[in-house]
């Protein structure tokens, strides 16, 4: 089935079985492999996009049910790496392997984007879902509070 | 807020040309490319580490594999520190595989496992930066008609007398000049950059999606492959109905491989199946509706339990002395009135890397293209020569940048590696190979099964007079491979002064293949030893930590670390019921780490775990930011198996293969790290990447026992009852 997605503003025809996951259209049919496959069960987070906004899992999102609306992958987040989270996670050095930041930095900056002063408490509700096997937690969560910093200053 | 300069990079692929751009902040300033692999073609080659461009660059060839350790960073900080040239002026890239296998093995060692980057490498890594920088400071010697000594290089400037030029200038006659005696490298109190805490260079390319992964490989006319190995290992694929599925859209074969049990350890391809299509998922989804009849054979009845019943048995028989100390140590104990005694369990775990594991390769008539998450960079290269039976000379590795490895990228990769290699060849096109989580959990090589009974004696002082203890551990094919090191290293190496010791060991065959997992045998062990510790400690009426100091007196590195964690650590024994600290200290990969952990278990059971503060002596240290990360990240990784983890073996297969039954550590139950590092610096070097790990869960399961009364002596510790009343 053909259809079109707007993925970082731009628009993009593919041709897949609808229900084929969002994960697979970006990394296989358009090429944007900064979005991560992990486990494909909604599990690890390391294919988290946001759609309208908001952050999912697109491993498990149909390409489908994404038609008409705006997908924003890490590609996306800022046009120069300059996006808040992205200068924290610099600024603390967070990635180690590196494979799971681009769900990390995804999941970060929907929760800085509908909530500005994040508790720790926030940041466990928001980034729970979010696994990391470098063990990168502590500088995620300090890297999380710098950018709510970062984005008032 | 940093302020940036952007660097676009023309980078070509084996797709076609591509550009790319990306930005580095001034405070890190030295780059590395989002696709590493690719080699240098500019600049002035002074030796097979470095070549100097005109603009004053310096690019650095890594030969070490960067699965998160920080190898790219570590690797041009030596070459920098006495090449002696500005931090920002340094780009690395990874060395060219194809040169160093088949012209002189240049690199001399392209592993990256063991915590022994900079541990065993530094001597021949410094040295070829130091000859770099003395054979630049001779040809401007040469030039300027003046003596070697009296030149100076310093920060890519040399200088003699009111003569200066900068590196680049002489970098063509450099190339050109043998010494007469290589230099020696420096020692630590000469170092200017070394020491300093170093921001990682690969930071600005992995907040930007930029980073290339194997798993990102994309090549013209590639297509893509998902594999099903039998469940159960060395079972034998009886049939499979291709029928079914080869009219789904986008599929185009079904291909068979065959186990080699027994060619090479490294050789193991299990019988599976793959099938391909022009998308990943298309071939997931096939291979997934597509009938398979597989034949388990006799491993199809061994579980956890068996093997559980097994270990029972040999624990009343005499193992493999693997150390002895004294005299006697069982006929001591069976005369003692005060015996101490537990039987300790670590089940399987595996490796789950966040990147599953997969390879791209492309085979043509002239050359074949490799991409695959090794821990090797010249592994896959053999690999692929000997699978096709190809010239390794025709033969190229990219080196990507690998999502994790922990000790798994050895094995794991090599047979993702043979599987991709041969549907290339048949398929007469590029393929790439990922195995579903699943499958990269089920056919991983397992981190080995340990169960283990420790018995002591303590004398009239409080302290043991005798201990003996008998480790049953399950291998492939009892392998003594990673026997002796991971058994019952830790607690057959421990470093407690007990007058007769006894240490045996049974390695027994399981048809579960095996490999290193970060910290082998001494994650296990450590969790063993030092509860053990702490039941020997407190039975003798000692403080654990004071028993500790007294065991070890003498050893300098051990009370080194010992003193620095009751400086740092806060740790008592005088806490209300429902709190606890615990403290232990395990050697591995010859760096010395000691933990203080504190926690919380709620009366119904419920555990956190507060805060764990380590104290490092790896002897010395070249990146303590690196270092920090590292040891940050080992205690999440031994938590995560200790407190969470542990693959359940079911009738001669594992049925907890993916994240929502093996759980992993997540960020809401993380506690605080704090590191300090306590050096000897007395001249011996020991490992980062791996020695924080293994003291964190025995020092959680101290703090356990303190706040509850309960001692904890298997994992996952999830899986029991914390309350108390």
């Amino acid at each position: 089935m053909a259809f079109n997605l707007t993925i970082n503003g731009m628009a993009h025809a593919v041709d897949v079985e609808p229900e084929t996951p969002l994960l697979w259209v970006l990394r296989d049919n358009i090429g944007l492999t900064g979005t991560k496959f992990g486990c494909g069960i909604a599990q690890c987070g390391v294919c988290t996009v946001h759609i309208d906004g908001q952050p999912v899992r697109s491993c498990m999102t149909p390409a489908a049910a994404a038609v008409g609306r705006q997908v924003t992958t890490i590609e996306g987040l800022s046009p120069d790496g300059s996006h808040p989270v992205q200068r924290a996670w610099v600024e603390h050095t967070v990635p180690q392997c590196g494979y799971c930041q681009s769900g990390q930095i995804m999941a970060a900056a929907a929760l800085l984007a509908r909530t500005p002063n994040p508790t720790d408490q926030d940041i466990d509700t928001a980034m729970m879902g979010q696994l990391c096997r470098c063990g990168t937690y502590q500088r995620i969560r300090k890297a999380i509070h710098r950018a709510a910093e970062l984005a008032r200053s | 807020m940093i302020s940036r300069r952007t660097l676009i990079q023309t980078i070509v692929g084996a797709g076609g040309g591509m550009i790319l751009g990306f930005h580095i902040p001034e405070a890190v300033a030295a780059v590395v490319s989002a696709k590493p692999w690719t080699t240098p073609t500019e600049g002035v080659e002074i030796n097979a580490w470095l070549s100097i461009d005109a603009d004053g660059a310096v690019m650095i060839r890594v030969p070490h594999t960067e699965q998160g350790q920080g190898a790219l960073t570590s690797v041009s900080m030596m070459i920098a520190e006495e090449l002696d040239v500005p931090w920002a002026d340094v780009r690395a890239v990874f060395a060219d595989m194809n040169r160093h296998v088949n012209y002189g093995e240049e690199y001399i060692v392209t592993t990256t496992h063991g915590s022994q980057l900079v541990r065993l490498q530094h001597p021949h890594i410094m040295q070829a930066g130091a000859s770099a920088r003395e054979r630049l400071k001779a040809a401007a010697a040469k030039a300027w008609g003046v003596d070697r000594d009296d030149v100076t290089a310093r920060q890519g400037m040399l200088t003699s007398g009111d003569m200066s030029a900068r590196y680049a200038d002489m970098a063509t006659a450099a190339a050109t000049i043998t010494l007469d005696q290589e230099p020696a490298i420096k020692t630590p109190d000469q170092w200017w950059l070394l020491g300093k805490p170093t921001p990682r260079l690969d930071v600005p390319v992995k907040v930007d999606g930029s980073a290339q992964y194997s798993i990102d490989t994309r090549l013209d006319g590639m297509v893509y492959a998902a594999v099903k190995s039998c469940p159960v290992p060395w079972g034998r694929l009886v049939s499979y109905d291709f029928e079914r599925v080869k009219d789904r859209p986008g599929v185009i074969a079904a291909v068979e491989f065959k186990a080699v049990d027994g060619r090479s350890e490294a050789a193991d391809l299990q019988n599976s199946v793959a099938v391909v299509a022009d998308t990943w998922y298309r071939a997931k989804t096939a291979l997934d509706l597509m009938p398979i009849e597989w034949d388990f054979g006799a491993a199809g009845d061994v579980s956890d339990a068996t093997q559980a019943a097994t270990a029972r048995q040999l624990h009343d028989v005499p193992g493999k002395v693997s150390n002895r100390v004294g005299a006697d140590a069982t006929g001591i104990i069976a005369a003692s009135k005060r015996v101490v005694s537990g039987d300790y369990h670590r089940p399987y775990e595996t490796h789950a890397r966040m990147e599953p594991i997969n390879a791209t390769v492309s085979v043509t008539d002239t050359r074949v293209d490799v991409w695959s998450p090794t821990q090797d960079q010249a592994a896959p290269l053999k690999i692929v020569a000997d699978q096709l039976g190809r010239d390794p000379k025709e033969v190229y590795v990219h080196s990507a940048f690998i999502g994790g490895a922990f000790g798994g990228n050895g094995g794991g990769a090599t047979a993702v590696t043979r599987q991709a290699a041969e549907l290339s060849r048949q398929l007469r096109r590029p393929v790439k190979v990922i195995w579903a989580r699943d499958e990269d959990i089920m056919q991983d090589k397992q981190r080995p099964p340990v169960h283990t009974r420790l018995t002591a004696a303590i004398g009239d002082d409080g302290l043991p007079t005798a201990f003996h203890s008998r480790a049953v551990w399950f291998t492939k094919d009892a392998a003594e491979s990673h026997g002796p090191a991971t058994a019952d290293v830790a607690i057959g190496t421990m470093p407690y002064l007990v007058p007769s010791r006894l240490h045996e060991r049974h390695n027994v065959a399981a048809h579960i293949p095996t490999a290193t997992h970060r910290a082998p045998g001494v994650n296990q062990n450590g969790f063993i030893i030092e509860q053990f510790a702490d039941e020997l400690a407190l039975a003798g009426d000692w403080d654990p930590l004071e028993w500790r100091l007294e065991m070890t007196k003498g050893l300098e590195p051990w009370q080194r670390v010992l003193l620095k964690l009751k400086e740092v650590g806060g740790f008592t024994t005088n806490l209300p019921r429902g709190e606890g600290m615990g403290i232990a200290i395990v050697e591995d990969h010859n760096s010395i780490c000691g933990a203080c952990a504190t926690v919380t278990v709620s009366r119904r059971g419920d555990l956190r775990v507060e805060k764990v503060v380590l104290v490092m002596n790896s002897g010395y240290i070249i990146n303590p930011l690196g270092a920090a990360e590292q040891m940050e990240g080992s205690v999440c990784w031994e938590l995560s198996h200790a407190l969470y983890g542990g693959l359940e073996l079911q009738r001669g297969r594992f049925v907890n293969t993916n994240f929502d039954r093996y759980k992993l550590m997540r960020i809401h139950q993380m506690p605080e790290v704090e590191v300090h590092f306590a050096m000897s610096e007395d001249g011996w070097w020991g490992g980062i990447g791996e020695p924080a790990g293994p003291p964190s869960p025995p020092a959680v399961a101290n703090a356990i026992f303190f706040a509850t009364g309960r001692r904890i002596r298997s994992t996952p510790i999830a899986s029991h009852d914390l309350s108390w009343s």
